[in-house]
């Protein structure tokens, strides 16, 4: 039987809000990291592109800890930081932060591959025809890659629901603050009289991703039809 | 149109440089794959940039490296009709014919859909996806869509390659008859003498990223002629007469021919390859082949180890093509009489 508390309420509000805004931050800049990778030469790609796949090879707690010292009151974006009055260690924004830089590799690739499989004589006709490279970028490249686009912001989203090493070293596990349903379960397991409290979350997390899934399967298909 | 190019472009060991000037509405380039003409057209329209040298299109500098000027490919006004169509996946062809027409300049826009739709007869795919139109309706989708861009150039690169001969003739018939109506003009690059010569009225030949003539078609062609495999090609436009004994009887000029390959099409174009017409010097008595025509020699022209011979056969061109020691036994002159013999079967339809 699926019994959620308040507070479970509210660590599935904020898994959501937090995944929602993770994926919709880094979607304008991992389709611009995308276009570079595949259209553009330049000097250190091959660096950048490491850096981008970096957080897919490293486990999540070592992403959290850089992401500590970079942002906490001593950290070396401090100086940049406080001015503005902007504090992100153990809030919500923190959560979005660690789960956005552990599934950006993951949204760039489903759209760099998407981009790859574009016809270069495609971009080269619209060239042709009158389109500048930003003209060419939203009327060929975007529309065409509009699959990728879907697949890597489900599987961002997905990800992001299940960030826990990152999260909890940023963010910490704040109930109704930054404790996101990973982290509830996280607590929950630490005491067999919560069991079904932890069962319930999984099952919860269970039903959102494949909800995620299908939505995506969905919109895939919907495309694949149009074109 | 006028063109002049004067530039030099390196990929790994090979290397682009041409240097020539060129004028006219129907220009040709033509040459095997690999000599460089999918590079010439690329550095044309600005895809690629050459590493020195000047490209001026009617007197307008496209390209200078001395004076730094490099104008990017939207402003040039220089389409492209690639050898795949290349329509966008995701546009109606309604949509893929207006593209390059909406980017273009107001003052530029001189080309009426409706006009074009109704040329390439394109009226009833108007609305469609163009994923899943034929190979030839994608062709002259391609081609609408780069009239209507209104360009100053057409650079139509291989657009025949990826087509069957028998759309390709009926496409050869759009290509030139838009391009004529719109008054674009363009350069037609091709690896087949015959599409250049049913397409163009001048022509460079490139080979090994140099332009190693500049001559018309026909001229290109009778250079050729003994270095290829299937002679130097003429090409008989006739009208349908009558049936005669399983053969199609049409006329030419003055003359008539019978063709095994005919049907009762009213007006059809035939191939004849130099080396399926025998000469005699006389009149010969009861032979098999169904055509023979007499003949007056206007002149001969070496071609490799082969003689070419022009004859005129009432107001109409024949080329034939006879090796050394037969143009001796013949003694071919101009002036002479000669009777050419041709076998029913040695024609072949275009289209």
């Amino acid at each position: 039987m699926l019994s959620l508390t308040n507070a479970d309420h509210e660590a599935i509000a904020l898994s959501l809000k937090v995944a929602m805004s993770a994926t919709l931050l880094s979607l304008p800049l991992g389709f611009v990291f995308a276009y570079l990778m595949t259209f553009c030469r330049f000097r250190g790609k091959v660096l950048l592109e490491v850096l981008v796949n970096l957080p897919l090879t490293l486990p999540p707690v070592v992403i959290g800890y850089l992401l500590l010292i970079s942002l906490g009151r001593n950290g070396w974006l401090s100086p940049l930081l406080e001015p503005l009055g902007i504090r992100l260690i153990f809030t919500w924004k923190a959560a979005v932060l660690a789960s956005a830089v552990v599934g950006f590799p993951l949204l760039v690739r489903s759209i760099r591959i998407a981009m790859e499989s574009i016809d270069y004589q495609l971009v080269q006709a619209s060239r042709t025809l009158g389109a500048s490279r930003l003209d060419t970028l939203f009327s060929i490249i975007l529309p065409l890659s509009r699959a990728g686009i879907i697949a890597g912001s489900s599987l961002m989203f997905a990800r992001s629901l299940g960030e826990f090493g990152a999260t909890i070293m940023v963010a910490g596990s704040i109930p109704g603050v930054t404790q996101t349903i990973p982290l509830a379960i996280y607590e929950y397991s630490g005491s067999p009289a919560d069991e079904s409290a932890a069962l319930s979350l999984c099952l919860v997390a269970i039903a959102i991703s494949v909800l995620v899934l299908l939505f995506h399967e969905f919109l895939s298909a919907k495309l694949a039809r149009r074109n | 149109m006028d063109l002049r190019m004067e530039v030099r472009k390196s990929f790994g060991a090979f290397n682009l440089q041409t240097d020539f000037s060129v004028s006219g509405e129907q220009l040709g380039v033509f040459g095997q794959s690999g000599s460089g003409k999918s590079t010439l057209v690329g550095l044309l329209a600005g895809l690629s940039t050459p590493e020195e040298g000047e490209i001026f299109l009617d007197g307008d500098c496209l390209f200078s490296s001395r004076r730094g000027i490099s104008v990017p490919p939207q402003l040039r006004r220089v389409a492209i009709v690639f050898q795949q169509p290349c329509l966008f996946p995701h546009l109606s062809v309604e949509s893929n014919l207006l593209y390059g027409f909406r980017r273009c300049a107001a003052k530029h826009r001189s080309i009426d859909l409706a006009a074009l739709v109704s040329v390439l007869k394109l009226s009833p795919l108007l609305k469609r996806g163009v994923n899943n139109l034929s190979g030839g309706e994608k062709q002259r989708v391609a081609l609408g869509r780069a009239i209507l861009a209104n360009p100053r150039l057409l650079l139509m690169d291989e657009p025949l390659s990826a087509l069957d001969d028998a759309l390709k003739f009926q496409i050869i018939h759009y290509l030139k008859s838009a391009s004529e109506q719109f008054g674009i003009p363009y350069l037609f690059i091709s690896h087949s003498l015959l599409e250049i010569r049913l397409m163009t009225e001048q022509v460079l030949a490139v080979a090994g990223g140099r332009i190693v003539g500049q001559s018309t078609p026909e001229e290109l062609a009778r250079e050729r002629m003994g270095q290829s495999q299937v002679g130097y090609i003429n090409l008989l436009k006739v009208d349908a007469l009558r049936k005669m004994g399983g053969l199609q009887v049409y006329r030419w000029g003055e003359s008539e021919l019978f063709i095994s390959a005919g049907d009762d099409s009213a007006t059809a174009m035939f191939e004849l390859s130099s080396r399926d017409i025998i000469l005699f010097k006389k009149h010969p008595e009861a032979i098999s082949a169904r055509n023979l025509l007499k003949c007056t020699v206007v002149d001969t022209f070496p071609s490799g180890n082969k003689v070419g011979v022009e004859l005129k056969c009432g107001s109409e061109t024949l080329v034939a093509e006879v090796v050394m020691q037969a143009a001796d036994d013949l003694a071919i002159q101009a002036r002479n009489e000669i009777y050419a013999v041709i076998k029913a079967s040695s024609f072949r339809r275009l289209g």
